[in-house]
């Protein structure tokens, strides 16, 4: 059992899986000689050799259309898209191909290959370095879509989509990449992708989020308990696509009140599957609207504006607030 | 049937002035004393801007930048060929090209801190377009916005600016393809650095030259030795000539070197030696120039001194004004989302309002 950051945890993922499975591949751009931009693929290089571990010319979409190639091979691919900004290049062939090839083939040719990728704000990025775009996946059939929230989730996660006999986005937020630690097993710890998770228990009302918003949406509950002692049950989502509908029905079935908090523009985003869900089983259970603290619909600012376009602690404590009062 | 050769190609390599600053008199262009001067102000201008752009940053006072040092001589001698209606199309490294187009200095500083007001020209008719930052795609703006500058009989042409890893993009082949196909008047120019982050240029193509991508779509192609700015004046001008005369695109590549990090957030010794870098550094551009214009008695040190402070000086205001308090609003971006006003936006920048509003009243 080690203290392990994001990077840490992914990182060790990617070392045990490669050492147990040889058909894993890990390529992309600078990932090999440079362990990554941010370090997620440091040292594979020299553990696995360059067989394993390919730096790819600059190209999305032949990464992805590789990959598909490899996988429908037989391998298992983890690519890097080095950030999600750039990954809409190899969407044609992740929509017509790695997403499709399952159903156009009744099952013969599949494609179990992972995309990572950076994603979100919050870290003072250029253009295209800072947007969540998570819908965008999550709205294509045969895609599965996963954010991890934290290093030891990340890390049970990663293993999960690895061996997933799907195409998984693994969507990685890159504000949380360094900024806390948890204690990570040493022996594999495997989570179930299509699954959410309940974080903390309470009663009067629901919280759901996932990704780096997982942590003001924590922060936010305790103040709220503190101040005005109200039980609050935390839903961090964990897989976005397809999504596990049962844990928050279940939850707001109990409580009656809900808040999703989500980084992403408003509009048709998960927040609003979320609610379209809890309204298709749960409407009559409901005491308040569902409401849903959001990104605005604008094109992601650069950092110097970023900050007050972020949902916050304020904010979610704002919305919580209004949802109980309502 | 014997197999017969239908066709032979061959890449032309450009070099007027060689490290040494020992020049080649027969392919000197014919450039007079002011044009030479004007073009080294620049080249100092700009290699002093970019290194005080890096102070700030390892200062805190501005976010994650590209360098520039050591390619001055690719977008400075090519913007000063430019006419007042062609099209810059750049990437990321054409500091020196934009300040020449008439974008201010204090326009990286704000981009790269974080603010589209960085973007923003004083006068559209610069016809700068903003800095690239997904690979690839400019090259395919630049055929379009040529394609529309013959429809509408300007006589314009469109430069696009490139790196050595963007060639791997598909937009790079899609665009040059168009460009070949429509005979567009615009001239492509790779900024062969050596390095795409990590990666260095073999690893990146297995073609012999870059330039050698132009004749997979009937583009004249030239490789030139893009620390010479004498060679890249007389590449770019062939190149304008060509596009005006309506005879289509040329593809340049300019071999250069990256010798700084590839952003301020990169570690390069990660990934390559310092004897490498040293090595470069003796090639870098404005050694050369330095000597050209010495050997030309054009240039002394006494000169020297005043371009260098009076260089100073100029970063110094920009960088002032930079620092001093912005007026800038925080809800800027809804009043650009669309051209036209929907009831959806205008709820939301009100919610944007109240949550700052209420922020602030919360200290
Ligand atoms: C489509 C896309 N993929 C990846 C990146 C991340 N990235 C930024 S610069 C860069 C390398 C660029 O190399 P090159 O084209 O040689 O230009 P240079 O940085 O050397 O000027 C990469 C991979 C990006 N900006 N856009
Ligand atoms: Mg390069």
């Amino acid at each position: 059992m080690a203290k392990l950051n994001m990077v840490q945890a992914i990182n060790l993922a990617l070392h045990q899986e490669m050492a147990k499975d040889k058909d894993v591949i890990v390529l992309g751009e600078d990932v090999a000689v440079d362990g990554g931009v941010f370090r997620l693929t440091e040292g594979l290089l020299d553990e696995f050799g360059k067989d394993r571990v390919l730096d790819t010319p600059l190209a999305e979409s032949a990464i992805i259309g590789t990959s598909i190639g490899m996988a429908m091979a037989g391998l298992k691919p983890v690519c890097e898209m080095q950030f999600s900004g750039f990954s809409y290049l190899m969407m044609g062939q992740f929509e017509a191909h790695a997403t499709r090839m399952r159903a156009r083939t009744h099952g013969q040719f599949t494609v179990p290959m992972v995309i990572r990728m950076p994603f979100g704000g919050g870290v003072r990025a250029l253009e295209h370095h800072s947007e969540s775009r998570e819908a965008t996946y999550a709205h294509l059939p045969g895609a599965k879509v996963v954010i991890p929230s934290g290093p030891r989730n990340a890390r049970a996660l990663l293993l999960a989509a690895i061996r997933d006999p799907d195409p998984v986005v693994f969507m990685e937020p890159k504000h949380s990449y360094r900024a806390f630690r948890e204690e990570v097993p040493d022996q594999e710890e495997v989570m179930p992708l299509g699954k959410s998770q309940v974080v903390q228990e309470g009663t009067e009302l629901t919280l759901v989020s996932w990704g780096a918003m997982m942590r003001p949406t924590l922060k936010a509950a305790a103040q709220v308990e503190k101040e005005h002692g109200t039980s609050i049950e935390i839903i961090d989502l964990l897989t976005i696509s397809p999504m596990d509908s049962d844990t928050v029905v279940e939850s707001v079935t109990k409580t009656g009140r809900c808040v999703v908090v989500q980084e992403a523009p408003r509009s048709f985003g998960v927040s609003s599957e979320i609610t379209a869900r809890i309204n298709d089983k749960a409407f009559l259970y409901l005491e308040a609207p569902v409401r849903r603290l959001t990104g605005f619909d604008v094109v992601t600012p650069y950092f110097g504006r970023e900050k007050s376009y972020l949902p916050n602690v304020p904010r979610v404590v704002h919305a919580i607030e209004e949802t109980l009062k309502f | 049937m014997p197999r017969k050769q239908i066709a032979k190609f061959s890449v032309q390599h450009l070099q007027v002035l060689d490290e040494n600053g020992k020049l080649d008199a027969k392919l000197e262009p014919n450039l007079s004393e002011n044009e030479l001067l004007e073009m080294y102000r620049w080249m100092r201008l700009a290699r002093g801007f970019d290194e005080r752009m890096l102070k700030l940053q390892r200062q805190g006072r501005l976010g994650t930048f590209p360098p520039n040092t050591g390619q001055e001589a690719i977008s400075i001698p090519v913007a000063l060929a430019m006419k007042e209606k062609d099209w810059f199309v750049g990437a990321f490294r054409e500091l020196g090209g934009r300040l020449i187009r008439g974008e201010p200095m204090t326009s990286s500083l704000y981009y790269y801190n974080g603010w589209e007001e960085g973007n923003i020209l004083p006068d559209k008719e610069l016809r700068i377009l903003p800095t690239s930052v997904v690979i690839g795609c400019q090259i395919e703006h630049a055929v379009g916005l040529a394609w529309a500058s013959r429809y509408k009989g300007e006589d314009a042409a469109a430069v696009c600016f490139i790196g050595d890893g963007g060639t791997s993009e598909g937009d790079f082949h899609e665009g040059l393809n168009f460009a070949g196909v429509w005979k567009a008047p615009v001239v492509f120019i790779v900024q062969n650095n050596q390095w795409a982050i990590s990666i260095p240029r073999e690893s990146q193509t297995n073609s012999q030259t870059i330039a050698q991508k132009g004749i997979a779509y009937d583009i004249p192609c030239l490789q030139v030795d893009g620390n010479d700015p004498l060679a890249m004046h007389v590449a770019i001008t062939e190149a304008l000539d060509r596009a005006r005369k309506g005879e289509g695109p040329t593809l340049i590549e300019a071999v250069t070197y990256r010798l700084m990090m590839h952003t301020t957030a990169d570690d390069p010794t990660k990934y390559r030696t310092e004897e490498e870098e040293k090595r470069a550094w003796e090639k870098e551009p404005l050694l050369r120039f330095n000597k050209y214009l010495k050997d030309k008695g054009f240039w002394d040190d006494a000169k020297e001194e005043a371009l260098l402070s009076e260089v100073k000086a100029k970063i110094e205001e920009a960088v002032k004004e930079f620092e001093s308090p912005l007026e800038w609003q925080q809800d800027e971006p809804f009043k650009h989302v669309f051209g036209t006003e929907h009831p959806v936006i205008t709820q939301q920048h009100e919610d944007f309002l109240a949550n700052v509003k209420r922020e602030a009243d919360h200290g």
